[in-house]
C-alpha cells in the first residue's frame, strides 16, 4: 500500500482559555488517499472544521496548541515553517468554506479574487490568470463566465457564489481540497449540484476531498471513507460501505437513526439522539458519549478500547454479542 | 454615476436651503430680541438701528427679510460689519479661507497618514506589547487639548529651545501666504499641522484598528488564508479595505468642520488668521454679520465634505453603488 496523501495522526487542538487550558480535540487520526473522498461526520462542536483548520494551519496560533503529527506527501505540516505552509495553502490542499455568503471578500469583484490566488502561486501574467479564472468559471457550471467574473459576490446568489468559490479552492489544481459543510447554507436542489459539482471536480482534477459534514444523506451520497467524530474525538472511522451497514458505535446508529425512511410506512417521529453534545472542557471522563447512549453500561465511565478491525475501528465499550442485543430494532436496516 | 452626483447635488441645495432658513429664524427671529439693535453692536446710535432695521427689512414679513438677507450674503455680497465700521464681511471670510484650508488639509494629510500607519501595525501586533504601547499613546494623543499642546509646542519651539539646532528654523507666529513664499508657508505651518494632527491620528488609529480586528473575524479573511496569500496582504488587500467606510465616514465630518471653523484653537493659539479665529473675534465683539457669514461657510464645508464622502462610498463598497 502507498503512503496516503494526507496522514493525520493523533491530532490534537488545545485552547488557551480564561480558565486554563481546554482539550477541544484528541486524539484524532485518519488517512485519506489520493483521490479519495472521506467524510468527517458529526454534530456542531464535534471539532469537525476544528481538526481540519488545524491542519491546514488556519486556527488562531495565539491562543490554540496543535499536537500530533499531520503529514501531506510525506511532508509533516505542523512544524512547517509559516512561508512554506502558505505555499502550500490554496495550491496544493484548497479549502472551501461553509457559508458562501460570507466567504467572498465583498469588494472585489469574483474574477479579481480568482486571479488573486492564480497569482499567489504562479508567475503568469494578469491577463493568462484572468482568462483561466473565466474558464474556472465556466468548469463549475457558471453560465456567461466572463460576464460573472466581473459581478460582485453581493450580485450572485447563494449558489453561485458557493460555484464561485469552489472554482476559486480548485483554480490551482489542489491533490487535496477541504470542504467545510459546502451545502449546508444551500437550497436543496442547490445542494445536490453542488455534490454532483464537487463529485466532477474528483474525475476531472483527481483532487481528493475531505467533506466535512452532519448531514448523512451527503456521506452515503459522496464518502469513500467516513470517520465520525463526537466531543472531540474519533468514536468510529472506516469504509462507507461498512460503517453503513454494520456501524459499531451507538452514536453513529443515532446518526444513521435520523435519516428518514424512504419506503415502508412513515415514522411518527424520526428517531434522535436525546440530551445534547457536552461542552468543550466539560466532557465526562470515559466514553464521551455515555450519558445520551442507549446501551449505557457502568464500565462506560472508564475509557473505552478500540474495536472492531484495522480497517473498520470505533471507540466502545460493547462487545460484538452485546451490540446485537442493544441496538434498538427499529435502527437496523431491513 | 453621473445621475448619481447629480441626485446627490441637488440634495446637497435641499440641505444648504433648510440650513440657511434655520441660521436666519435663529439670528433674525428668534422672539424677544430686536435683531437691528444686535446688528448695531454695543452702544449703537438710534439712527444706526433705524437704518439697519430699514436695509435689513424688518418691518417687512419673515420671507422677504430672508430673500434680503440671502441677497446680501451671495448676490451683491455687501454684508458690512457694524462693529468694525464700513468693513465688508464677505471678502473678509473668503481672505481667511486659504490660511485655514492650508492648516486644515495638510494637517489632514499627516492624520490619514498617521492614523492608518499606527492602526494598522497595531492591529497586524494585536495583544503584543506593540499593539498596547501605541493605543496607549494614542489615547495620550487624544487627552491632550489642542490649546494646551499648542503653547507647549511654542513654548518650545518659540522660547525655550527656540535657540538650538532643533526649532531655530521655526519662523514667528503667523500665516505665510503659499503663494508668496511656498518655503515660508511650509515653516510656518509645520507645528500648527503637528498639534492639530496629534488628536485625530489617535482617534483614527484607534477607530481602524478596532475595525480591522472585527474584519479578522469575518469568514473571507479566513478564505483568503487558505488561498495562501501572505499576511501583509491579507492585512491590506482585505482586512484595511473592507474596513474604510467607517474611516471616510468620520474623516469626512471632522474635515468638514475643521475648514468650517472648528480649528478656532490651533487657529488662535497659533496667530492664523483663518475663519476659525475671524469667528473667535466675531464672537468676542458681537458682530452678528460675520458670525452669520462663517456660520453659513461653516454649514456650507460640512454638507460638501459629506457629499463627497458619500460620492467616495460608492468608490469604496460595491455594494453601496445603485
Amino acid at each position: 500500500m502507498t503512503a496516503p496523501l494526507l496522514d493525520v495522526r493523533n491530532l490534537s487542538v488545545r485552547f488557551a482559555t480564561e480558565g486554563g487550558p481546554v482539550t477541544a480535540v484528541q486524539d484524532v487520526s485518519f488517512t485519506v488517499a489520493a483521490g479519495e473522498i472521506v467524510s468527517v461526520v458529526g454534530e456542531s462542536g464535534s471539532g469537525k472544521s476544528l481538526s481540519l483548520l488545524s491542519v491546514l494551519g488556519l486556527h488562531d496560533p495565539r491562543n490554540t496548541t496543535v499536537g500530533g503529527a499531520v503529514t501531506f506527501r510525506g511532508q509533516s505540516l505542523l512544524d512547517l515553517p509559516a512561508r512554506q505552509m502558505r505555499a502550500l495553502r490554496g495550491r496544493d490542499i484548497a479549502f472551501i468554506s461553509q457559508d458562501p455568503m460570507t466567504a467572498l471578500t465583498p469588494v472585489y469583484s469574483i474574477g479579481d479574487q480568482i486571479t488573486e490566488q492564480i497569482r499567489a502561486h504562479e508567475a503568469v501574467s494578469a491577463k493568462a490568470a484572468r482568462a483561466r479564472a473565466v474558464q474556472l468559471l465556466a468548469d463549475v457550471g457558471i453560465f456567461a463566465p466572463a460576464d460573472t467574473a466581473k459581478r460582485y459576490p453581493h450580485q450572485l446568489s447563494g449558489g453561485m457564489r458557493q460555484r464561485a468559490v469552489i472554482a476559486m479552492a480548485v483554480s490551482c489544481n489542489p491533490a487535496l481540497l477541504i470542504a467545510d459543510e459546502p451545502t449546508t447554507a444551500l437550497d436543496t436542489t442547490v445542494q445536490a449540484q453542488v455534490l454532483d459539482l464537487l463529485r466532477k471536480l474528483r474525475t476531472d482534477f483527481g483532487s481528493a476531498i475531505v467533506l466535512i459534514t452532519h448531514d448523512m444523506g451527503v456521506v452515503a451520497e459522496m464518502a469513500d471513507k467516513v470517520v465520525v467524530m463526537y466531543a472531540g474525538r474519533v468514536v468510529e472511522s472506516g469504509p462507507a460501505a461498512a460503517v453503513f451497514n454494520d456501524p459499531l458505535h451507538p452514536y453513529t446508529w443515532g446518526l444513521l437513526g435520523s435519516i428518514p425512511p424512504l419506503t415502508g410506512a412513515r415514522p411518527r417521529r424520526l428517531p434522535s439522539i436525546p440530551g445534547a453534545p457536552p461542552m468543550v472542557g466539560r466532557v465526562p471522563a470515559g466514553c464521551a458519549f455515555a450519558p445520551r447512549c442507549p446501551a449505557r453500561m457502568p464500565i462506560c465511565s472508564t475509557e473505552p478500547p478500540r474495536i472492531g478491525t484495522a480497517d473498520h475501528l470505533a471507540l466502545c465499550h460493547l462487545s460484538a454479542e452485546q451490540r446485537i442485543t442493544a441496538r434498538p430494532p427499529a435502527l437496523v436496516p431491513a | 454615476m453621473i445621475a448619481t452626483i447629480l441626485q446627490r447635488l441637488i440634495q446637497m441645495a435641499f440641505v444648504m436651503f433648510g440650513i440657511s432658513v434655520l441660521v436666519f429664524l435663529i439670528f433674525f427671529a428668534t422672539p424677544g430680541s430686536d435683531p437691528a439693535a444686535r446688528i448695531a453692536g454695543r452702544n449703537a446710535a438710534p439712527e444706526t438701528v433705524a437704518q439697519i432695521r430699514h436695509d435689513f427689512g424688518f418691518d417687512r414679513p419673515l420671507p422677504v427679510q430672508y430673500a434680503l438677507l440671502m441677497k446680501r450674503l451671495f448676490i451683491t455680497r455687501d454684508l458690512t460689519s457694524f462693529v468694525n465700521r464700513g468693513q465688508k464681511v464677505i471678502p473678509q471670510v473668503l481672505d481667511a479661507m486659504p490660511a485655514t484650508l492650508s492648516l486644515v488639509i495638510g494637517a489632514a494629510v499627516l492624520w490619514v497618514i498617521g492614523g492608518i500607519a499606527v492602526g494598522l501595525t497595531a492591529a497586524a501586533m494585536r495583544d503584543s506589547w506593540v499593539d498596547r504601547g501605541l493605543m496607549i499613546v494614542a489615547l495620550i494623543g487624544i487627552s491632550m487639548p489642542v490649546f494646551w499642546l499648542g503653547e507647549v509646542m511654542n513654548l518650545l519651539s518659540q522660547s525655550r529651545f527656540h535657540d538650538t539646532w532643533l526649532f531655530s528654523w521655526v519662523p514667528g507666529l503667523g500665516y505665510v501666504p503659499l503663494t508668496e513664499d511656498p518655503v515660508g508657508w511650509a515653516k510656518a505651518l509645520v507645528i500648527p499641522w503637528l498639534t492639530l494632527a496629534v488628536l485625530y491620528i489617535g482617534i483614527y488609529a484607534r477607530v481602524l484598528r478596532a475595525n480591522v480586528i472585527e474584519a479578522y473575524s469575518e469568514d473571507f479573511i479566513r478564505t483568503a488564508r487558505a488561498k495562501g496569500l501572505s499576511e501583509g496582504r491579507v492585512l491590506i488587500r482585505h482586512a484595511f479595505r473592507t474596513s474604510l467606510l467607517p474611516f471616510v465616514t468620520m474623516f469626512g465630518l471632522d474635515f468638514g468642520a475643521l475648514v468650517g471653523g472648528a480649528a478656532l484653537l490651533t487657529e488662535v493659539v497659533f496667530g492664523i488668521n483663518g475663519v476659525g479665529r475671524l469667528t473667535y473675534q466675531s464672537l468676542q465683539n458681537l458682530d452678528l454679520p460675520v458670525i452669520l457669514a462663517t456660520v453659513m461657510y461653516a454649514s456650507f464645508f460640512v454638507v460638501a465634505a459629506n457629499a463627497v464622502v458619500d460620492l467616495l462610498y460608492a468608490a469604496i463598497d460595491p455594494r453601496m453603488r445603485a
